[in-house]
């Protein structure tokens, strides 16, 4: 499913009330399949444009065009509903929820959509990520990098077909960072899923064939700031 | 997973938060179904204890007073009916059965209200299809005694027991000489026979007191239906020539607790009260009006003045202890608005996360509402069944101390209003609440603060 990001602009009024912009994207895009690593500054909108791609965030102006749909111009709960059956969300903060098992996490993943929940492909994700004897344990009974796993194994669980992943190995560490990459990626592979993940990570951006700065194409960047040293396709 | 199982969820986070709010709208809930099943029980037991009769006939008066003490016992009798009328009312065509009651006296032991009447009696329903069952025998013998349940565990009379009563209540302080011995004690009927003596009418007249002198049976006769007084010359006459026929008794020519028998002149019995069963229900209605018209006596429907004693002050005394359990509930609810309301401010995360994840505004909003909705009726169900559990557990306190018999498993036909009730007030207290979770912003609530 392809990714059209077109004349975004986003803004918000800070607390002094100018008006301060997040996003100015002319155009930025990704095909069907495709595996793009963003890196950007913290602050230079990593977050913002995710959202926006996702249909969390309402840009200003311009369109967002999913798999050849203006999710822009869709009504709020058939983004929503697009937003649960088409689109998997990884989130920088893993975003689990604190009264949920960590089957239950990812259960409610698949919740919100016109799809019964699979619960035995819920289990095997798990088990894919390493926590497939960590099932009912509660958030707080797991550690961060557990957290983050069970963070993807929801996004992945509800059979997207695009992926967004802000920062997803932020909190893990090297071995599981690594396994936690390749499940991402060659789940996106073999159900030829797009995949956007945002990193600020050199180990982590160097194992993308397109790796994107976000200064590059976002004219309300601030960052002058280049973190890594990289070829960009 | 579905909106109620993220709800039981979210419900179970705050599990001390959600078990209180529900506990306030189960003790709420529990103490309106315990007054709803004490009115009824309340409300069944005078309806059902008077139903055997279609008309209480006694002097003119209160009808309720007239109710309350031939059938109820707990008021004190108007006054009384010349046994003549009885005799004529039993002749009448319309009438069935009529069974004369004479009360007054009590017992010297535990202040029962003693009932002098006929075998009859006990030949009459006490309720509806509910015939009376007895330990022993029905009354025969003029000196017979047949005892209530409650009369018998609590004086610990058993067949052969021998008692006196006081006459006119326990205030005079005169006990009568007269022994009367106990031959029956009736099963249990929940309605006041349970704490009543019944001696036999016959026996009743023997005792000294309860025939009136010839001179004063002949006053109060002549009064009663409206004649004028005689002079006294002859009334003095009238005297001799009933002392003539029947010959005199005198009480003090007997020894102390000496059971005696002789026969008593129709003129001087008397009667408290008739209860009739009529022919036809027809019959009994326009007896009633009859009565209405004459000057002698009044006739009624039992449960009219029950129902009108129900309506007008224990109908008001209800209506205040439901709204008074009613506003409990009311502000059970509000704890609910406010636990929800609270909650909601530390869940905008988890709200914004599951938005994040694909679920509708609507969805969120089924989602507080269906907690909101949880609290009302899980407290509801959890009250109704503290309230007849409450009430079983009250029931032999309260058949103890009353006689009624109390069916702690006895549902109220509003009790199934209880829950669609709670469930609207699950739906008001919940939709502000649910309208804030419905417009809670996604992008700006994502990340912990």
């Amino acid at each position: 499913m392809s990714l059209i990001l077109n004349q975004i602009r986003k803004a918000y009024v800070t607390p002094t009330g100018a008006e301060q912009v997040i996003l100015d994207i002319p155009a930025f895009s990704l095909d069907q399949g495709e595996q793009v690593a963003l890196v950007g500054t913290s602050g230079s909108g990593k977050t913002t444009l995710l959202n926006v791609a996702a249909g969390i965030t309402t840009p200003d102006s311009g369109t967002v065009t999913v798999g050849g749909v203006e999710i822009t111009r869709m009504l709020e709960p058939v983004r929503d509903r697009f937003r649960s059956e088409r689109i998997g969300y990884v989130f920088q903060t893993f975003n689990l929820l604190g009264a949920f098992t960590a089957l239950e996490n990812v259960l409610l993943g698949m919740s919100f959509s016109s799809q019964p929940a699979n619960r035995h492909l819920a289990i095997e994700l798990l088990g894919r990520v390493g926590l497939g004897d960590r099932l009912h344990y509660r958030p707080s009974q797991l550690s961060v990098g557990q957290q983050q796993r069970v963070s993807v194994a929801r996004a992945l669980a509800k059979t997207p077909r695009l992926l967004l992943a802000d920062e997803p190995t932020a909190n893990v560490d090297g071995p599981n960072q690594q396994a936690i990459l390749e499940l991402m990626q060659t789940t996106c592979r073999e159900n030829n899923v797009t995949l956007l993940l945002v990193t600020h990570t050199s180990e982590v951006a160097s194992q993308f064939s397109r790796v994107e700065r976000l200064a590059n194409f976002n004219q309300a960047a601030t960052s002058t700031s280049t973190p890594y040293s990289m070829g960009v396709n | 997973m579905s909106i109620f199982q993220i709800a039981w969820k979210s419900l179970s986070q705050r599990s001390l938060a959600s078990f209180l709010t529900g506990l306030s709208v189960a003790l709420g809930v529990m103490l309106m179904v315990a007054v709803m099943i004490l009115y009824g029980v309340i409300a069944s037991t005078f309806q059902q204890s008077s139903i055997g009769y279609d008309l209480v006939v006694g002097p003119k008066g209160s009808p309720l007073q007239l109710v309350l003490s031939s059938i109820y016992r707990v008021s004190p009798p108007i006054e009384n009916l010349p046994f003549r009328f009885y005799k004529d009312l039993q002749k009448d065509p319309r009438v069935e059965q009529a069974i004369p009651i004479a009360l007054g006296d009590t017992t010297e032991e535990g202040s029962f209200p003693i009932v002098g009447t006929v075998p009859e009696y006990f030949s009459i329903p006490f309720a509806n299809n509910r015939e009376f069952a007895v330990r022993g025998t029905f009354l025969r013998k003029p000196f017979d005694a047949v005892i209530g349940a409650k009369v018998a565990a609590t004086n610990g009379w058993k067949e052969g027991s021998q008692f006196r009563m006081i006459h006119g209540g326990a205030d005079t302080g005169h006990v009568h000489d007269e022994k009367f011995t106990v031959v029956g004690i009736l099963a249990p009927t929940g309605t006041p026979n349970d704490r009543s003596v019944f001696v036999n009418l016959d026996g009743f007249y023997q005792i000294q007191g309860h025939d009136k002198p010839f001179d004063e049976a002949i006053k109060r006769e002549r009064e009663f239906y409206g004649l004028a007084p005689l002079d006294p010359e002859v009334l003095a006459e009238e005297v001799r020539k009933l002392e003539k026929r029947y010959g005199g008794h005198d009480h003090h020519n007997h020894a102390p607790g000496e059971e005696h028998f002789h026969d008593v002149p129709m003129i001087q019995k008397e009667v408290t009260a008739i209860l009739v069963t009529t022919k036809t229900l027809m019959a009994a209605g326009l007896m009633e009006g009859e009565f209405k018209k004459g000057f002698k006596a009044q006739a009624t429907n039992p449960i009219r003045p029950m129902n009108q004693l129900l309506t007008d002050i224990l109908g008001n005394i209800r209506v205040l202890l439901m709204v008074l359990t009613g506003l409990i509930i009311v502000v059970s609810g509000v704890g609910i608005f406010v636990s929800i309301y609270s909650s909601l401010q530390e869940r905008r995360r988890e709200i914004a996360i599951m938005r994040a994840l694909g679920a509708r505004r609507e969805t969120i909003f089924g989602i507080i509402i269906t907690e909101s909705l949880l609290l009302c009726l899980g407290g509801g169900v959890a009250g109704l069944i503290l309230g007849h559990l409450l009430v079983l557990a009250a029931a032999p306190v309260v058949t103890a101390r009353t006689g009624i018999l109390i069916n702690g498993f006895a549902f109220q036909a509003m009790e199934w209003l209880l829950l669609p009730a709670l469930a609207i007030l699950g739906v008001i207290v919940g939709y502000i609440p649910a309208v804030s979770a419905y417009r809670t912003d996604v992008a700006s609530n994502l990340n912990p603060s």
